[in-house]
C-alpha cells in the first residue's frame, strides 16, 4: 500500500488521511467512567470484592453489615479512578499546547497562520529558525543555496549533534516565489515506525521541470518534533500527520508494568481463593448435611420443612461471605500506600542528588519499586549513561614525539605549545588535519566566539583541541574553510569529501591549499584503518605504540594521516569519484573502493587521544551490581571499537587473562549462522572455567540473528552475563528487552537519550539520567537519576529494602486474615456448620482495616541489613533476584503459622471461657484480643530494627485496640456495651490472654531461633555479624546456578535455563580463537569474518 | 526579660531544627534503630523465664479452680417416668403429663454462700445462625414501637400481632424450674440479679411488656408474666444472653445460705424443657466460686504445661548451644 500526496492540492486527499491533531489521551470525557470501571475490573481482585460486596447486599447470608466491604471498595475504586483522571488531564494538556502552536502553511497560494492542528496531508509548511516541525515533512526548498538544512533530532532518537538534510534534486533551485505554487505528487509508502527510512519518490507537475521521478530518502525529511537549526527557512509538504508520522507511530502505548512480586502476590491470592472455595465446598455440603440430618431435630431453630429452591447454596454462599476476609481487601490499599512510601524514599534520597546539577533521583512510576530488588539484567547505554558525553582531547602523539604523557593533558604540555610556537611542520600538519578533516560547522556568535556544531562530539573535541593550539577553524563558507593560525588566515577549498562508514573506519578530505595551491589528502581514522596504509618506509612503530598505550588508558584513538596529490591523481580519481557517488547499485560498496584508491601511502602525521569521561564511580558500580549477580548488556548507537574500550575501562568486561571477547558479526546470514554457533560454542566449552565472557554484536549481525536465528541468539543470551551490542537502532534495543524478558528475567534500562525511550518502556524497569541530552529519556522512564553511579543506591537499597518490606507486608496481610478467617472457620464447627459469624461486623471491619493494617505499614521503615552492609555484601541481593523472601514455600509458612495461632487462639477461649462464662460477645472478644495481641508479638519478632514509629505503632494499636473496644463498650447501643469493661476487670481473662501469647510465641521464636542460629541464611550471618559485631565474613559465592534451577516456567522451553551444563572442557582453545591479536586489542578477540581492512591490518602488522 | 525571650526563641529554634531532624532522618531511613538479635544467652533465659513464671501461675490457678465446689446432676434422663422411657418426646410434648420430679444432691464439702445455681444445656445450639439472628434488641428495648420485626423471623407475628418479645430466641426460653430444700425448710434461692446489670438497665425496655407471647399453636418455653416489664424479667434476659459455645450454663438463681458438707438438697423440679427431641442434656449444678470464677481446671493445666514445655525448650537449648562453643569454630562462623 503507497499514499499519494498531492502537494498544494486542496481538492483531493484532504480527509483521506488522519488529520494533525496529536492525541495520547487514553480517555474522553464520555467514556472514562465506564472505560475505567472496566479497566478496573479487569483485575481479578477487583472483580472478587465486587461480588463479596454484592452478595453481602443479601440479607438472608451476610454475617455482617455490607457497608464494612462496600466502604473500602468504593474507596479504592475512586482513588485509582482519579489518579487516571489526572494523569489523562495532563496528557490532554499536553497535547492541546502542540496542537495549538501556530504554524505558517499556503492555503490558496498565500502563506496563512493556522494551528499545528489544522494541517493537512499535502499542505506546504513553511518553517523558520528554531521552529518545532509540527508533522512529517518532505523538504522542497531551504535558505541554503546549496538547498541544505540543519535539524536537531534529539527528541526522536536522542543524538543532540546538527544534522543535514537536503532537498531533492528535482527541486535545487526553484524560486523562493514559484514555491507557493509547487505542484506535484508524492508517492511514499503507508505511515511506520522506522526514522531512518523514507523510500518514497516525487515527482513534480508541470511548469516545474521535467516529469522525472526523484527518489527521495530520509535525507530529504524533516520529521516530527525535530527542531530546524542554522538555517533561516524551510518549506516542506506535509506526508504524515497527526498520530501517524514516525514519531506517533513509534509512540507505542507504554503497558502498565506489573512488578514480579504483584505476580506472585496474585498468584499467592489466586491460590488462597482456591482453598477458599475448597472450605466454601466443604463446610456448604458439611452444613447441609447437619442440617438435614440435626437441625431438624432443634426445633428451637424451626427449620422449615420445605425451603425456597437456593436452600442447598444459602450455606455455602454464608461460608464464602465468611471467608472472604481470606484474601484481605486492605492488601491493595496497604500496598499501594507503602509503593509510594518506596517512592518517596526515592525522591528523598539525599545521596542520590546530582549535585553538578542539583537534580534528585524521582521516581515516576510509584508502583514498581520491588522490581529494583530482583533486578538480573541491566541494559544499558553508553554515551551519556556511562560516560559524561563530554570528548576532550587529552593526548596526542605527532611525528613519534609524545605530548600529555606528563601532565595527562597535551594541551598543557609545554613541549607541544613550544612545537606550535616554533611551526614545527609536523606540528603544524597535525593541527590543520585536526582543523579541517571533519564535517563540523563553524558558527560565529555575535561576540565573536567561534561555536562549533559537530555531528561527532570527537571532531568537535579535535576542533576544540586544535583552535586551543592556535588553529582556530573561523568558517566554512561553501566549499573554503578559513583558517587562522598564529595570527595568520589560510584558506583551503575542500574538494572532496571521502564520509566516514564503519566499514572504512575512516574519513578523509581532499583539500586545495589556497596558498601554495597544492592538493592535499587529509585523513583520519582508526588505527587499523589507517596504519596499515602508512607510505611504505616509514615507521608506524612508535605509532602503534601510542595507539597500544592510549587505548590502554581508555582513549579513543585517531590516526592522522596525510598525502600530498598530484594535480593529475587527483583529477584522475576524481572522476571515478563522481561515477561511483551516482550510481545506483551497491554505491556504498563501490565509494568505499573508489575511496580506497586515495587513501594509501598515507603519511602517518600522529595519533590523537581523546577521552570521553567515564562518569565518577561507573566502574565502582558496574561491579557492585555485577557482584550483586546482576547481568549487564550494553547496547549503543556507537561504533564496536569505542564500546570495546569504554566496557573495558569500566569493568564491564575484564582484560585479557580473565576476559575472553567473542565477536558476532557478518554481511549474510550464513556468516551470521556461522559466527553465531562458533561464539555459542565457545560460550558451552568455557562455562565451567571462571573466565568472564562476552559477546560482542553489531546492529546489522543482530537484525539478521533475531530475524532468522532466534533460538540460538537466545540460548547466547542466557549463556552470556555479558554482552556488547553496538549500532543498534532504538528497536533493536528494545527488542533485545523483549527477548530477556521473554527468557523470565527481570530487565532494567537505563539510558539518557530519546533512542533509548522504546527500550525503557519496553523493560521491567526503565530509568533514565536527566542528562546532557535533555530530559526525554528520564521522562519516559520509571526513574530518573542524575548520574549512573545511583544505580547502585536506587536497586541495592532501595530496590532491595522496598523487596523485603513488601515480601513481609503482603504475606503478613494474608497471615492476619487467615488467622481471623481460621478461628470463623473452627467456630462454624460448634455451631451448627450454619454460618453464624463469631466476631461482630465492627470487630472484623476494624480488625483488618485498623487493629492490623496500622503497625504493619511501619514495616516500611524496617530494614534487616544496614545499607552500608548491603554495599558490601552487594550478593546478599540474590535473596531478593531469587525471590526467595515471597514464594510458595514462605507463603506456607505463614499458612501454617497462622492456622497454628488460630488454634491456640480458639481452643484457649473455648476452654477458658467455658459453661457459665461462654456468652457469645465475650468469647467473640477474647478471641480477638488473643489475635492481637499474638499480631503485636509476630511484628515485634519479624521487625528487624526497630525505632520509635515501630515502637509507637505496634504498642500504640495495642493500646488502641482497648481504647477503641473501651468506647464502643461504653455505648449503650452498641452489641458490645460493657463487655470490654467487665472483659478487663476479670483476672481470667488477662490469664487468659497470656496463655494465649505464650502458648502462640514460645514455638514461633524458638523455630526462628533454631533457624537463625544453626540454619542460618546469609541475611541471618550478616546480621549477627553487624550487631555484634563479629568479625566481617567472607559470604562466598551465593550460587547464581541456584536461582535459574529455581525459576520455573520459561517460556522457551528448549533454552537451557541450567548454565552449567555439562560440558567437557576439552579444548582450552576454541579452533578459531586467535590467542594473539596483532597488537592493540588487550583481550581475546575472535574475529570471523572481517571485511575491507581488519584482515589485512593483520597481515601488516605482523610484517613490521 | 530579654534572656527569658531569648531563651524562649533558641528553645523553639532547637524544638523545630528537632523535628526537622528527625523529618529528616525518616526521610533518609535513618531514623535511631535498635537491632535487637536472638543470641543464645538471651532467648534460653527468656525460655526460663517463661518457665519460672508460668508454672508456679498455673499451680495458682489450679488451686483456685480446685477450691471452688461444685455439685453437678444431670437429671433429663431420670426424671422421665419409666413408661415413657422409651419415647421421651412424647413425654415431655405431653401436657397433661405431671412433669414434677425430685433429686436428691449431697453436699460432699462445705460450700459458702453465695451458691450459685445454674442450669446447663448441653448439644444445645444457642448459636446457631438461625437462631443467634431472630431478635430484635430495638423491640426488647422499645417495645411495639419497634414496627420492622423482619429480623425475628419465623417468630414476628403471631395472629397478625406482634409478638413482645420476638424471635426465636425468646420463644424458646427454657422452663424447667427448680425449688431445693435442705431438710425441712426450703432453702432461701435469690432470683433477683442474676442478669447483667447493664442489661437490665439499657438493652431491656422497662416499660416493656410482654404481649401475644407464646400464644401461638407452637408453644416453645416458657411464657411471660405480662404484667412484668422485660426488665425485670431476669430469666429472659439471662437466657437472650446468646452462649457461644453448645455447652453452656445459665444462672438460675443464688443460694444465700452455706451448706455443711454431708448435707442433703433434696430438689423439686419442673421437666418441661424438651431436650429430648435432640439429644441435648439437661444438668443443674451449685457452685460456690473463686476470684478466678467456677471450676476451671483448664487454665493451670495450660499454664504450667506451657511453663514445662518452655523449660525443656531452654535446656535443649542450652544443650545445643553448650555443644556448639565447644567446637573450635564457635557457633557462629560459616564456611
Amino acid at each position: 500500500m503507497k499514499r499519494y500526496v498531492y502537494i498544494n492540492d486542496e481538492d483531493s486527499s484532504q480527509d483521506l488521511y488522519c488529520g494533525n491533531r496529536i492525541s495520547n489521551r487514553k480517555y474522553t470525557v464520555f467514556n472514562f467512567i465506564p472505560k475505567n470501571l472496566w479497566e478496573q475490573f479487569s483485575r481479578f481482585m477487583n472483580q472478587y470484592f465486587l461480588l463479596i460486596a454484592c452478595l453481602q447486599l443479601w440479607s438472608l447470608i451476610t454475617p455482617v453489615n455490607p457497608a464494612s466491604t462496600w466502604g473500602p471498595l468504593i474507596f479504592i475504586f475512586a482513588v485509582s479512578a482519579t489518579k487516571e483522571a489526572w494523569d489523562d488531564y495532563n496528557r490532554y494538556l499536553s497535547d492541546k499546547k502542540a496542537n495549538e502552536k501556530e504554524v505558517w502553511v499556503v492555503r490558496q497560494s498565500t502563506k496563512k497562520h493556522i494551528e499545528a492542528q489544522d494541517v493537512r496531508v499535502g499542505n506546504l509548511v513553511w518553517l523558520r529558525e528554531n521552529d518545532e516541525v509540527p508533522c512529517d515533512l518532505v523538504l522542497i526548498g531551504t535558505s541554503d543555496p546549496q538547498g541544505l538544512c540543519y535539524v536537531e533530532t534529539a527528541a526522536l532518537d536522542g543524538e543532540t549533534d546538527l544534522k543535514t538534510r537536503i532537498i531533492p534534486p528535482a527541486c535545487m533551485g526553484i524560486d523562493f516565489e514559484l514555491l507557493h505554487k509547487i505542484k506535484g505528487v508524492v508517492e511514499c509508502p503507508n505511515p511506520d515506525k522506522d526514522i531512518r527510512r523514507f523510500d518514497a519518490n516525487l515527482r513534480l507537475f508541470p511548469p516545474f521541470i521535467d516529469n522525472d521521478v526523484c527518489p527521495l530518502t530520509i535525507k530529504n525529511t524533516l520529521l516530527q518534533s525535530c527542531y530546524l537549526r542554522n538555517t533561516e527557512w524551510v518549506c516542506g509538504v506535509a506526508v504524515y500527520t497527526g498520530n501517524e508520522t514516525k514519531l506517533g507511530m513509534s509512540r507505542g502505548i507504554p503497558e502498565p508494568k506489573l512488578t514480579a512480586m504483584d505476580a506472585m502476590i496474585d498468584k499467592l491470592t489466586g491460590a488462597i481463593f482456591v482453598f477458599q472455595i475448597v472450605v466454601v465446598i466443604v463446610l456448604g455440603i458439611a452444613g447441609n448435611v447437619w442440617k438435614d440430618t440435626e437441625a431438624r431435630k432443634q426445633w428451637y431453630v424451626q427449620y422449615p420443612e420445605e425451603g425456597p429452591w437456593y436452600e442447598l447454596l444459602v450455606i455455602p454462599l454464608r461460608f464464602e461471605l465468611l471467608c472472604s476476609i481470606m484474601i484481605p481487601i486492605s492488601i491493595k490499599v496497604s500496598l499501594d500506600l507503602v509503593k509510594s512510601l518506596y517512592a518517596k524514599f526515592i525522591d528523598w534520597d539525599c545521596e542520590m542528588i546530582d549535585h553538578e546539577t542539583g537534580i534528585p533521583s524521582h521516581a515516576t512510576n510509584t508502583a514498581i519499586s520491588e522490581d529494583l530488588g530482583q533486578v538480573e539484567y541491566i541494559l544499558t547505554d553508553k554515551t551519556g549513561t556511562l560516560t559524561e558525553n563530554k570528548m576532550i582531547f587529552k593526548r596526542c602523539c605527532i611525528g613519534g614525539i609524545c605530548y600529555g604523557n606528563e601532565t595527562g593533558d597535551a594541551l598543557k604540555d609545554v613541549e607541544l605549545l613550544n612545537a606550535v610556537a616554533s611551526c614545527s611542520s609536523d606540528v603544524v600538519r597535525f593541527l590543520t588535519v585536526m582543523a579541517i578533516c571533519n564535517t563540523v560547522i563553524p558558527i560565529q556568535s555575535k561576540t565573536g566566539a567561534v561555536l562549533y556544531k559537530a555531528q561527532s562530539q570527537d571532531e568537535d573535541a579535535l576542533v576544540h583541541a586544535a583552535s586551543q593550539l592556535h588553529m582556530v577553524f573561523v568558517n566554512k563558507n561553501a566549499n573554503i574553510c578559513e583558517i587562522r593560525f598564529n595570527g595568520s588566515v589560510d584558506h583551503y577549498e575542500v574538494l572532496d569529501t571521502l564520509e566516514f562508514t564503519s566499514d572504512r573506519k575512516r574519513m578523509s578530505v581532499v583539500v586545495k591549499d589556497h596558498q601554495n595551491e597544492k592538493i592535499v589528502l587529509l585523513s583520519k581514522g582508526a588505527d587499523e584503518a589507517i596504519l596499515p596504509y602508512a607510505c611504505a618506509g616509514q615507521q608506524t612503530r612508535t605509532f602503534i605504540e601510542a595507539v597500544e598505550q592510549y587505548a590502554q588508558l581508555g582513549l579513543r584513538t585517531l590516526c592522522l594521516a596525510w598525502r600530498e596529490l598530484k594535480e593529475e591523481e587527483y583529477q584522475e580519481w576524481s572522476l571515478m569519484f563522481k561515477e561511483a557517488n551516482s550510481t545506483l547499485v551497491d554505491r556504498e560498496w563501490r565509494i568505499a573502493e573508489v575511496c580506497q584508491r586515495l587513501e594509501h601511502n598515507l603519511e602517518i602525521l600522529g595519533v590523537t587521544a581523546i577521552e570521553d569521561r567515564l562518569q565518577d564511580g561507573v566502574p565502582e558500580t558496574i561491579e557492585t551490581l555485577r557482584k550483586a549477580g546482576i547481568n549487564f548488556w550494553m547496547l549503543t548507537g556507537d561504533k564496536q571499537n569505542t564500546a570495546i574500550q569504554i566496557a573495558l575501562s569500566c569493568n564491564f568486561i575484564s582484560p585479557e587473562p580473565k576476559g575472553q571477547l567473542l565477536l558476532i558479526d557478518g554481511k549474510t546470514e550464513d556468516e551470521v549462522c556461522r559466527s553465531l554457533e562458533r561464539v555459542l560454542l565457545t560460550m558451552r566449552i568455557t562455562t565451567s572455567e571462571p573466565k568472564d565472557l562476552a559477546f560482542v554484536v553489531d546492529g546489522w549481525a543482530l537484525e539478521i540473528a533475531l530475524k532468522h536465528y532466534r533460538k540460538a541468539f537466545t540460548e547466547l543470551a542466557i549463556l552470556s552475563r555479558t554482552a556488547i551490542c553496538c549500532r543498534v537502532t532504538p528497536s533493536q534495543k528494545a527488542q533485545l528487552v523483549e527477548l530477556l524478558k521473554l527468557c523470565d528475567y527481570r530487565t532494567l534500562a537505563i539510558g539518557d537519550g530519546g533512542n533509548d525511550v522504546r527500550m525503557i518502556q519496553q523493560a521491567d524497569i526503565g530509568v533514565g539520567i536527566s542528562g546532557r541530552e535533555g530530559l526525554q529519556a528520564a521522562r519516559a522512564a520509571d526513574y530518573s537519576i542524575g548520574k549512573f553511579r545511583f544505580l547502585k543506591r536506587l536497586i541495592l537499597v532501595h530496590g532491595r529494602y522496598s523487596y523485603n518490606r513488601t515480601a513481609f507486608l503482603s504475606q503478613y496481610s494474608f497471615y492476619k486474615s487467615l488467622v481471623i478467617c481460621f478461628i470463623q472457620i473452627f467456630f462454624s464447627f460448634i455451631s451448627g456448620v450454619s454460618g453464624t459469624s463469631l466476631f461482630n461486623s465492627v470487630s472484623l471491619m476494624a480488625y483488618n482495616v485498623f487493629y492490623t493494617s496500622i503497625p504493619v505499614l511501619v514495616s516500611v521503615l524496617d530494614k534487616d541489613l544496614s545499607e552500608r552492609t548491603v554495599m558490601q555484601h552487594p550478593q546478599i541481593l540474590f535473596y531478593c533476584q531469587a525471590g526467595r523472601l515471597l514464594n510458595p514455600s514462605t507463603f506456607a509458612g505463614w499458612f501454617g503459622r497462622s492456622l497454628f495461632h488460630a488454634i491456640v487462639v480458639f481452643v484457649i477461649s473455648i476452654h477458658a471461657y467455658a459453661y457459665e462464662r461462654s456468652e457469645m460477645e465475650e468469647v467473640a472478644i477474647v478471641a480477638l484480643s488473643g489475635c492481637i495481641w499474638l499480631q503485636a508479638f509476630v511484628m515485634t519478632l519479624e521487625t528487624n530494627s526497630f525505632t520509635i514509629l515501630q515502637h509507637l505503632a505496634i504498642w500504640g494499636n495495642l493500646v488502641a485496640f482497648y481504647i477503641i473496644n473501651w468506647i464502643f463498650s461504653a455505648l449503650p447501643s452498641s452489641g458490645m456495651y460493657t463487655i470490654m469493661f467487665r472483659l478487663c476487670g476479670q483476672p481470667s481473662y488477662w490469664i487468659t490472654i497470656f496463655l494465649i501469647v505464650a502458648a502462640g510465641m514460645c514455638p514461633i521464636v524458638a523455630i526462628k531461633y533454631f533457624r537463625y542460629t544453626y540454619t542460618p541464611s546469609k541475611i541471618n550471618t550478616l546480621q549477627q555479624a553487624e550487631r555484634l559485631g563479629g568479625p566481617i565474613l567472607s559470604l562466598g559465592n551465593i550460587e547464581s546456578q541456584a536461582r535459574l534451577i529455581e525459576k520455573e516456567g520459561s517460556p522457551l522451553s528448549i533454552t537451557p535455563k541450567n548454565r552449567n551444563p555439562v560440558f567437557e572442557p576439552l579444548l582450552t582453545d576454541s579452533p578459531n580463537t586467535r590467542r594473539s591479536f596483532g597488537s592493540g586489542t588487550p583481550f581475546d578477540f575472535f574475529q570471523t569474518q572481517s571485511r575491507l581492512s581488519s584482515s589485512s591490518y593483520t597481515r601488516n602488522c605482523k610484517d613490521n | 526579660m530579654d534572656v527569658d525571650g531569648g531563651s524562649l526563641a533558641s528553645d523553639a529554634v532547637v524544638v523545630r531544627s528537632r523535628r526537622n531532624k528527625a523529618f529528616y532522618q525518616f526521610t533518609q531511613q535513618k531514623l535511631p534503630a535498635c537491632k535487637p538479635v536472638l543470641t543464645p544467652p538471651c532467648v534460653i533465659t527468656a525460655f526460663l523465664l517463661i518457665g519460672a513464671i508460668f508454672i508456679p501461675a498455673g499451680l495458682v490457678t489450679l488451686r483456685a479452680s480446685h477450691l471452688v465446689v461444685e455439685i453437678v446432676d444431670r437429671y433429663d434422663t431420670e426424671c422421665v417416668p419409666d413408661a415413657f422411657k422409651s419415647n421421651k418426646v412424647l413425654y415431655v410434648k405431653d401436657v397433661s403429663i405431671p412433669k414434677n420430679c425430685s433429686r436428691i444432691l449431697k453436699v460432699h464439702k462445705y460450700m459458702k454462700a453465695p451458691i450459685y445455681i445454674y442450669y446447663q444445656l448441653d448439644n444445645y445450639y444457642q448459636n446457631h445462625r438461625r437462631y443467634v439472628k431472630s431478635r430484635s434488641d430495638q423491640q426488647l428495648l422499645h417495645g411495639l414501637e419497634q414496627n420492622d420485626l423482619s429480623s425475628c423471623k419465623p417468630e414476628e407475628y403471631d395472629n397478625g400481632l406482634p409478638i413482645v418479645p420476638c424471635g426465636l430466641i425468646a420463644w424458646s426460653l427454657f422452663n424447667d424450674t427448680f425449688t431445693f430444700i435442705r431438710g425441712r425448710e426450703e432453702l432461701k434461692v435469690s432470683r433477683k440479679n442474676i442478669a447483667w446489670k447493664s442489661d437490665r438497665d439499657h438493652k431491656f425496655g422497662k416499660h416493656v411488656y410482654p404481649f401475644n407471647f407464646q400464644n401461638g399453636t407452637l408453644v416453645g418455653g416458657r411464657k411471660l408474666d405480662s404484667n412484668i416489664p422485660l426488665s425485670d424479667q431476669e430469666d429472659l434476659i439471662v437466657w437472650m444472653r446468646i452462649a457461644a459455645l453448645p455447652s453452656f450454663r445459665k444462672m438460675y438463681g443464688r443460694i444465700e445460705e452455706d451448706l455443711d458438707a454431708d448435707d442433703v438438697v433434696v430438689v423439686n423440679l419442673m421437666n418441661n424443657y424438651n431436650t429430648y427431641s435432640f439429644d441435648g442434656k439437661k444438668k443443674l449444678i451449685l457452685s460456690t466460686s473463686s476470684w478466678l470464677g467456677g471450676k476451671n481446671d483448664f487454665l493451670g493445666f495450660a499454664y504450667i504445661f506451657v511453663g514445662c514445655s518452655s523449660i525443656i525448650m531452654s535446656a535443649i537449648f542450652m544443650l545445643l548451644h553448650v555443644k556448639k562453643s565447644k567446637e573450635p569454630n564457635g557457633w557462629h562462623i560459616y564456611r
